[in-house]
């Protein structure tokens, strides 16, 4: 009958991809992890896109607040105001997060990055300890806020049958215009003409920096694969090559070589001004010792970042932002 | 008249001579059709690695949607994964918990189906009033392509699924995991394990080297780079189907496991990227209609905002959950028009208005917008977003 294909899943296999978590806790390990941990785990692993109290930087999602907004024209849908599970919770953090650098945290450290999660929504008090065994005990604000899909009976019901052909209304006027609002992205049209602009410069610029060019040429060219792997984790924050733009942090096109604070555009922090105004250069050994630990380097750095504990890590990524040039 | 020199004096391209073959081992479009790409909004997301994309459906006639201009969305970015380093897992409530190689994928009996894809947020930023100025940006979170894979159904019953399992939780290989949960009866009806896309492989931004196609049903549920199938007895409640993709009505109450994606349908040209630039006389107007719930029998369209309807042709029978064009050949006077379109599928649904479903769900639904779309087109031939009363 079947096929003979395939082979068994072994269960070692098995439970290093079967993770996902159910309402009722099922599929949590042991473990816990309590609210003051989780803030400290917080501001080192999430902090830089959710912020330091889950509120959300830019346009990264707020983790917290909107409690009683739902029905409000713009509702704000966090985990203390929208999510009907706890579980989901856990097993988003402990899968997908953090963005860049998934699946690096132990179960006691997403134990207690989501208790500061419910403490940030002032669901629990900041003794509050999340384990498998507290787990039930926990029910979210909006756990009874979902019904399943009735358009079948409130919609569908009502929209069949033979529509209308003629007369089917008195009389028709604009009401609202989208180009009022502007927020279209332009076409592009009259992109080629900006483009070429652009290009002269970037030529003149590979002429005059010869130097940097033999440098690039005497780079390790598995280091700055293996450098390039560990930016995955500076990719939510960091754009590098064509086009970058600043985000979250500076474009990090030619930084080593570079006077720190100097990409222009970024807001930077006073921490990293006051470094910058005493002279600080960013080369392999400078760089290496701040992403090595950048609090410790840079106290009031805005970069949240824990730091890559590897030697190897960080000769790889200073190697790969030296081969980006400029 | 004068004489066009076109004609009557010789071009270089009718004396000399054009590029040899290989001169593109993989072809691209030629260099006059540099704008006919995918587009994205910055300001909807924080960042390009978790954001979306859209086709330029503007700029696009028939059903087929090339992979290169096919909209993409992603949620930890497109990854890389290798057709050798693929492995698909099915366990849970089967008999035999398996894992699959691609080329154990390949051996199985396939299937050849074309099928429509939509966000379930496609139109999503017009729910408070019109706001994207272009069918792409309107509408363009849709593609449409012709599958090949192997029916879900096959290797479930390849590990011998327990009939009391209700459910399947599907999960892709990048770090969004972007798992789903799917009753079991839709699972074995026509879910496909595609590899191919219009004859060729996946592209890497729709899920290389494995997808999950879920015919009819909202975009999210096609998970990518899927690695993983769980026969469970419940539904996992993961992120992506309860606090997203998940339909907040006007009391706060929100709606859950909204899958299918209902009729509807637009005008792609002439539309804002696509005005009219020929003066009155005979006109095209061309659009898409499609169902997440069958085939698409008739598409309507007005010019005047809704008063008059006249029925479009459609170039060829609607397909179950497929893109249908239609045409509507007309003599346009040179007047202003406002441009709407109408779809109805085989169930006897009649696409709705923005008013119709905004009564019975407000405007905070985000997804799944099927309304009737407008297009202002003025006299001298381009057109804007506009709503109408």
């Amino acid at each position: 009958d079947t096929f003979g294909l395939g082979r068994t899943a072994l269960p070692e296999e098995i439970a290093a991809w079967d993770k996902d978590v159910r309402p009722d806790g099922t599929g949590l390990p042991d473990g816990s992890g309590d609210v003051l941990t989780g803030e400290e785990v917080f501001a080192d692993q999430c902090a830089v896109c959710h912020g330091d109290f889950a509120e959300g930087v830019d346009n990264w999602p707020k983790l917290a607040g909107g409690a009683g907004t739902l029905a409000d024209e713009d509702p704000l849908k966090t985990v203390g105001s929208y999510w009907p599970y706890l579980s989901t919770a856990w097993d988003y953090v402990n899968r997908s997060m953090p963005f860049g650098n998934a699946q690096t945290l132990d179960a006691d450290e997403v134990y207690a990055i989501v208790a500061y999660i419910l403490y940030s929504n002032d669901l629990v008090d900041e003794d509050f300890v999340l384990s498998n065994e507290t787990f039930a005990d926990v029910e979210l604000p909006n756990h009874d806020g979902f019904i399943l899909d009735n358009r079948l009976e409130t919609e569908h019901s009502k929209w069949v049958g033979e529509p209308c052909m003629e007369n089917c209304k008195e009389d028709v006027k604009v009401t609202m215009r989208a180009m009022v609002l502007d927020v279209t992205p332009d076409e592009g049209k009259d992109e080629p003409a900006p483009a070429m602009v652009e290009d002269a410069p970037v030529v003149e610029e590979t002429k005059v920096e010869e130097a940097p060019v033999e440098e690039v040429v005497a780079l390790d060219p598995e280091l700055v694969a293996a450098g390039a792997k560990v930016f995955k984790k500076c990719k939510a924050c960091h754009q590098v090559g064509d086009g970058a733009k600043n985000k979250t942090g500076p474009v990090l096109n030619g930084i080593i070589g570079q006077a720190a604070g100097a990409v222009e555009g970024f807001k930077y922090s006073k921490a990293l001004k006051a470094k910058a105004e005493g002279g600080l250069v960013w080369t392999d050994e400078t760089l290496a010792e701040f992403l090595r630990k950048p609090k410790a380097f840079m106290k009031g750095t805005k970069m949240s970042f824990a730091g890559l504990k590897k030697e190897k890590d960080l000769a790889a990524i200073t190697a790969y932002l030296t081969s980006l040039g400029n | 008249a004068t004489p066009d020199p076109l004609i009557t004096e010789v071009q270089p391209w009718a004396s000399g001579l054009g590029d040899g073959v290989d001169a593109s081992p993989y072809g691209l479009p030629i260099q006059y059709e540099g704008d006919v790409v995918r587009r994205n909004v910055e300001w909807l997301t924080a960042d390009t690695i978790s954001s979306i994309n859209f086709t330029p459906i503007h700029a696009l006639d028939g059903t087929i949607t090339p992979q290169g201009c096919a909209f993409e969305r992603h949620h930890s970015g497109a990854i890389d994964l290798k057709k050798d380093d693929y492995r698909l897992m099915i366990n849970g409530m089967v008999d035999r918990p398996l894992v699959f190689s691609y080329a154990d994928l390949e051996r199985f009996p396939r299937e050849n189906h074309v099928y429509f894809c939509e966000c379930a947020a496609n139109t999503g930023m017009e729910w408070a009033g019109a706001q994207l100025n272009g069918a792409q940006f309107t509408h363009g979170m849709i593609h449409n392509m012709e599958y090949t894979g192997v029916p879900l159904r096959t290797l479930l019953e390849e590990a011998g699924y327990d009939t009391a399992g209700k459910w399947v939780y599907v999960e892709g290989a990048d770090a969004s995991s972007n798992g789903r949960s799917i009753p079991m009866e839709k699972a074995l009806d026509d879910v496909l394990i595609a590899f191919k896309a219009n004859g060729e492989a996946l592209r890497k931004e729709h899920g290389y080297p494995v997808r999950l196609v879920v015919p009819g049903w909202e975009g999210n549920m096609w998970v990518k780079w899927i690695r993983r199938i769980e026969v469970t007895d419940a539904p996992v409640e993961s992120r992506e189907e309860t606090s997203k993709y998940t339909d907040v009505l006007e009391n706060g109450i929100a709606r859950k496991w909204t899958w299918e994606m209902d009729a509807k349908s637009v005008v792609t040209s002439p539309s804002p990227q696509a005005p009219i630039t020929h003066g009155k006389g005979p006109l095209v107007i061309t659009g898409l209609a499609w169902s997440g719930r069958g085939a698409i029998k008739r598409v309507d369209v007005s010019k005047d905002g809704g008063k008059t309807w006249e029925t479009a042709r459609l170039a060829k029978p609607g397909e179950k959950m497929a893109l249908t064009r239609f045409y509507l050949d007309t003599n346009w006077d040179g007047d202003e028009m406002m441009l709407q379109s109408r779809a109805m599928d085989d169930t006897g649904y009649v696409q709705p208005t923005k008013t119709q479903l905004r009564e019975v769900r407000g405007l905070n639904s985000i997804y799944h917008n099927n309304c009737i779309q407008t297009w202002l087109v003025r006299a001298n031939g381009e057109a804007e977003n506009v709503e109408v009363s």
